[in-house]
């Protein structure tokens, strides 16, 4: 979206038509343009904000906070920018929440936080609302959107991938949902990893995910990639995702999903269905 | 100049070279005199490695590959093939073999020596199939109680149009979930290049060796580089901010042990670089093999959670 502001802040130029846009308008249309459809990017408070009940999250561990443990060039620099831009300590938030009633372990990454790269905050983060879903037998919904892993820390990023999917690995076995929605745009090591291990993936119209980038791709090959290539509706057309859902019924349609996956009678005793 | 050798081993290639003509007319005792030349020439060389000289270690056209070490190191090695859903990925080798008679699965990446056989093997880049094959055999040796040992060599997965369509992301991300619950001993070793997510795609295990020029890392040096400074060609100064040497990651915990390599490197000597190997896995397998699957996904899991570094 940050393409598209004016000077002004009032009016936005969309992506995908070049219409200019109230932003007024655009807010009480979920971000999506009103001629086009596309869906501009936004920020955790408005995912917050269309996801849960009365824009609740309970956040937990909002101070955990980045080391540099390498001493890696440039990443003091970056965390103190990012830190500033978003307010926030690192690039994701994670808390209970409620979904049309039902209570969630609910996480929300920050683009703007150094690209949503995950270090070991982000992977720590993920790591423990998973187990937090596990321990409550409460469902897990993690909204993503991130470049992949955070180069600045080295190997240790690396090894959030691992940290993550081993943990949802226990999840699996204890029979929580997941439910995984990656946006626009989720590559690499993020998608590498936890955000392509949702029991049920969704996405929103025109998301770029994949695991290279476009560029290294065409470096590769030598070829253009067509513009629908790592799009979300590429995603489901090739069975990676299971969903293509518009922002303004995301929330209606991970209540439904939930709601069928948690059936009263087993949310008591928390016994699981025979596989 | 001989071919096959990194520049800072010129003295050294040019000393191989004279051997092996000293050698073949039988001119024995300067042949010894140049073997002690040599001995001298390697310590001097790979006394004080760089990280940027470890990374053309671990990428040494003479290095050995993963069938070089399973040729030397295990018997009754049978080849499995393919992912019984799209087909045979030749950057990864996965197969059942015995070490010491201790039946193992086995899956590795594998590079090629030659122009024709790098092409076959896509330069160890492994697509999703290949991913998938190394999962189906890891999942037939937990059926069947064996243990697992992985040899880690390869630049990264594969970026391309058809790895993308087949998952590439889900196949790397399934892999290193499915390796977290494995209920059986799974010993990685990285052998060469630790490249990345198609690196860790088979390297989630409760013991993680590397070798002693091995190198592991989030990024190439040169991709860091361009992203750092645009300027790919300060990829030696990427790798030494990286943190990617066996050592560097062995005192962050990330590794659990150093495969000590032939004085020069395992090139010099793949006989004795596969006795290394071979000596630390059986090791390793002594250490784990009597404990329940509960105990190993437990601890393996537990091991993952310790590593990061955060304040709060």
């Amino acid at each position: 979206m940050t393409k598209a502001q004016t000077p002004d802040g009032q009016w936005l130029r969309c992506d995908g038509c070049n219409e200019i846009l109230y932003r007024k308008t655009l807010e009480a249309n979920f971000y999506i343009c009103t001629r086009c459809g596309h869906h501009f990017r936004i920020p955790p408070q408005s995912y917050i904000e269309i996801l849960l009940d009365d824009a609740e999250l309970d956040e937990l561990d909002a101070g955990l906070s980045a080391k540099d443990p390498l001493r890696f060039p440039q990443y003091r620099e970056k965390l103190k920018q990012a830190r500033q831009k978003t307010g926030r300590a690192d690039g994701l938030g994670y808390g209970r929440a409620r979904v049309n009633g039902i209570p969630v372990v609910f996480g929300i990454m920050d683009f703007r936080f150094i690209g949503g790269s995950m270090g070991s905050v982000v992977g720590e983060k993920v790591a423990r609302s998973i187990r937090l879903a596990r321990e409550e037998r409460t469902p897990l919904v993690i909204v993503s959107t991130s470049g992949g892993a955070r180069m600045y820390e080295g190997m240790y990023s690396l090894m959030q991938m691992a940290k993550t999917s081993a943990e949802l690995g226990l999840l699996r076995q204890s029979r929580i949902p997941f439910i995984s929605i990656p946006v626009d745009p989720c590559t690499a090591g993020v998608m590498a990893s936890y955000a392509s291990l949702g029991d049920v993936i969704i996405s929103e119209p025109g998301a770029l995910l994949g695991f290279a980038g476009a560029r290294v791709i065409q470096e590769t090959i030598g070829e253009k990639l067509p513009e629908e290539f790592q799009r979300a509706e590429f995603m489901l057309k090739h069975g990676l995702i299971d969903m293509v859902v518009q922002r303004r019924d995301l929330k209606d349609v991970v209540a439904r999903i939930l709601s069928m996956l948690l059936p009263a009678d087993r949310e008591e005793t928390g016994e699981p269905g025979s596989v | 100049m001989p071919e096959g050798w990194l520049d800072f081993e010129q003295p050294l290639a040019e000393l191989v070279e004279r051997l092996e003509e000293l050698t073949a007319i039988g001119a024995k005792e300067e042949a010894r005199r140049l073997s002690e030349q040599i001995e001298k020439t390697k310590i001097r060389l790979y006394a004080n490695l760089t990280p940027w000289q470890r990374v053309e270690l671990a990428r040494h056209p003479r290095r050995p590959y993963t069938l070089d070490y399973i040729d030397r190191m295990v018997t009754d090695f049978t080849e499995l093939h393919g992912d019984r859903a799209f087909a045979d990925d030749r950057a990864i080798v996965a197969g059942l073999g015995r070490i010491d008679d201790i039946a193992f699965a086995i899956v590795g990446h594998q590079k090629g020596r030659d122009t024709k056989e790098r092409i076959a093997r896509n330069f160890g880049q492994a697509h999703p199939e290949g991913y998938r094959k190394a999962l189906r055999i890891m999942e037939l040796a937990a059926r069947f109680g064996l243990p697992v040992l992985t040899l880690v060599d390869t630049p990264g997965a594969y970026p391309g149009v058809g790895a993308e369509e087949r998952g590439q992301a889900e196949a790397i991300a399934r892999n290193i979930r499915e390796m977290s619950v494995l209920p059986v001993p799974v010993i990685c070793v990285v052998i060469g290049e630790g490249g990345s997510g198609g690196a860790l795609a088979i390297a989630v295990g409760d013991q993680v060796l590397m070798m002693e020029n091995a190198v592991y890392s989030v990024i190439s040096p040169r991709g860091c580089a361009s992203i750092l400074w645009r300027d790919g060609a300060r990829a030696p100064d990427a790798a030494k901010a990286l943190r990617l040497t066996a050592a560097d990651l062995l005192e962050f915990g990330i590794i659990d042990g150093i495969v000590n390599e032939p004085r020069g490197g395992a090139h010099q000597d793949w006989d004795e670089a596969a006795q290394l190997v071979k000596k630390a896995v059986l090791a390793n397998h002594r250490r784990l093999k009597d404990r329940t699957g509960e105990q190993l996904v437990r601890e393996r899991i537990a091991r993952l959670g310790k590593i990061g570094v955060y304040a709060g």
